[in-house]
């Protein structure tokens, strides 16, 4: 890490880190942010939804234990398979695309991009969903029966019981599981860069362009760009360690 | 059943399971305009292809590697702690979280600058430098599985009712402690298999042609074998992760299932 503070001759220096706050370096970590914030805010919510449908009473026991099982191995999937499953699906030739286009509706004459930012956040719900599901699954057991049954015994009605009693004991733990949601997709590089070709202007396909590609001016940028996603990640673990022992509070 | 559970969960097979079809539908198809449906051409592709064995071989040796140095470095290390410095339990804790917050993109932009200059036979090999960062990588999953696994067991009881039989340490080790924990660190094994065979970040930040790296290869270059080629390594993962579900029913192998693969 010490690379990130030193110039070509090695002499410490700060204009690395100066560096990240400009063009083009500071939009690269916008992306990045505005990925990993609209697939963990969009993952959270529809995994809560998803998994609360498969936990409630009334959904017969095997579908959420097939559920589970399901998220335990798609949360594994990611990288380079996981790109190729979306190109065969919603990419120019994909079997998606083809439907649609025999429906009469052509996505990329509409602006549609795999290969596109867009594109990038559809692939990564494949496994932001599933780990919001594992995630949140013990907290949504943690809603106890009683406290509906009491709640209608009282007389509130299903929105009441959400606004006053569900949500607010949901809350520490959801917004836990979109910060891990969000430092999983910060992090990821491999399914970004296939489904690209590296394209995409996020950090981690920028640090590798400084390994893998021509462009081997200077290291120490990388080093810099590598520093900077170590410590967007360690504010994430600062906000999210508290916020996991709040919601403990309501798990068994 | 209530009918917006039935929408959710209708909406997520379809998510969940298209992409899925969509590469079985592509692995079955032949590389020319016009042809029948369904092929097994590509299949054949990947079995008589030279370098699909070669990385796939270096992929599982590398795997068989992480796990075999994994464990040695960590069952004897986690046994220790839990029997005699049961203080220290939450620093290694601590440290087992770090992977988490140094994710593989920067790992390997440290471990590259680190290592640099190390002997050829360490640096420029798989079995070096990318096992070392396997087990670096693997090392949370093994730690929390292993952890779960020794907190099921009464660790000081066996250790002295065999000790009082008269057993070295070897034998308490090998023959008391290593059955009684089984399970866990079968579940830490078919994680760490999970991981490295998807591994792609450090692999090719580090120039090393491992499995994922010839996956990415070939779906650059030829479509429709990919197709077969990415469907081999779903039921790859599939086949882990199930065997890792498996073991984990027995007691206390259960932990976090997120892998480094993305």
């Amino acid at each position: 890490m010490l690379g990130a503070f030193q110039d070509k001759a090695d002499h410490a220096t700060l204009a690395n880190i100066r560096l990240l706050f400009q063009h083009p370096y500071i939009d690269a970590y916008k992306t990045s942010l505005e990925i990993s914030l609209v697939t963990a805010v969009l993952g959270g919510i529809i995994g809560l939804l998803v998994a609360y449908a498969a936990i409630r009473e009334g959904t017969p026991g095997f579908v959420r234990s097939a559920l589970t099982t399901f998220s335990g191995v798609a949360a594994n999937f990611g990288g380079i398979p996981l790109a190729f499953a979306w190109i065969a699906t919603l990419g120019p030739l994909g079997v998606v695309t083809v439907w649609l286009r025999n429906l009469g509706w052509d996505p990329s004459a509409h602006g549609f991009q795999l290969f596109s930012k867009t594109g990038v956040e559809i692939a990564y719900m494949y496994f932001q969903l599933p780990l919001m599901i594992l995630v949140i699954a013990p907290a949504i057991d943690g809603l106890r029966r009683e406290w509906r049954e009491a709640a209608a015994n009282l007389g509130a009605k299903q929105w009441q019981f959400w606004r006053y009693v569900g949500i607010p004991v949901l809350m520490p733990s959801l917004l836990g599981a979109i910060i891990l949601l969000f430092g999983n997709s910060f992090a990821a590089y491999a399914t970004a860069y296939s489904l690209t070709s590296g394209s995409v202007n996020i950090v981690p396909i920028l640090i590798s362009a400084y390994y893998t590609g021509n462009v081997l001016d200077n290291p120490h940028i990388a080093q810099a760009l590598a520093f900077g996603m170590f410590i967007v990640l360690a504010l994430m673990m600062i906000i999210y360690i508290p916020l996991q022992r709040r919601a403990a509070r309501w798990s068994k | 059943m209530a009918p917006s559970a039935y929408v959710w969960l209708l909406l997520a097979a379809a998510y969940f399971l298209i992409p899925l079809y969509a590469t079985l539908d592509f692995s079955l198809k032949e590389n020319k305009a016009g042809a029948p449906c369904c092929t097994a051409h590509n299949y054949g592709w990947v079995i008589h292809n030279g370098d699909f064995w070669h990385t796939i071989k270096i992929s599982f040796l590398l795997a068989l590697e992480t796990i075999v140095i994994s464990l040695i470095l960590f069952v004897p290390t986690i046994y220790w702690v839990h029997l005699k410095l049961p203080r220290l339990r939450p620093v290694i804790a601590f440290l087992a979280l770090i992977p988490f917050i140094v994710p593989p993109i920067v790992m390997v932009v440290g471990l590259l600058r680190t290592f640099k200059g190390t002997p050829h036979w360490f640096y420029a090999e798989p079995w070096g430098f990318l096992a070392g960062a396997y087990v670096i990588l693997a090392f949370p999953y093994m730690f929390f599985s292993l952890d779960a696994g020794f907190r099921s067991i009464d660790v000081h009881t066996l250790t002295e009712a065999s000790q009082s039989l008269g057993a070295k340490w070897t034998t308490t080790l090998f023959r008391v402690i290593l059955p009684n924990i089984r399970s866990a660190a079968l579940a830490a094994s078919f994680l760490t298999l999970a991981i490295v065979l998807g591994e792609f970040t450090i692999a090719n930040l580090a120039a090393f042609h491992t499995f994922p790296i010839f996956l990415q290869y070939v779906n650059e270059s030829q479509g429709f074998p990919a197709g077969a080629l990415t469907l081999l390594s779903f039921v790859i993962t599939w086949a882990a992760m199930l065997s890792l579900l498996l073991v984990g029913r027995k007691r206390g192998a259960r932990s976090a299932l997120i892998t480094g693969a993305r």
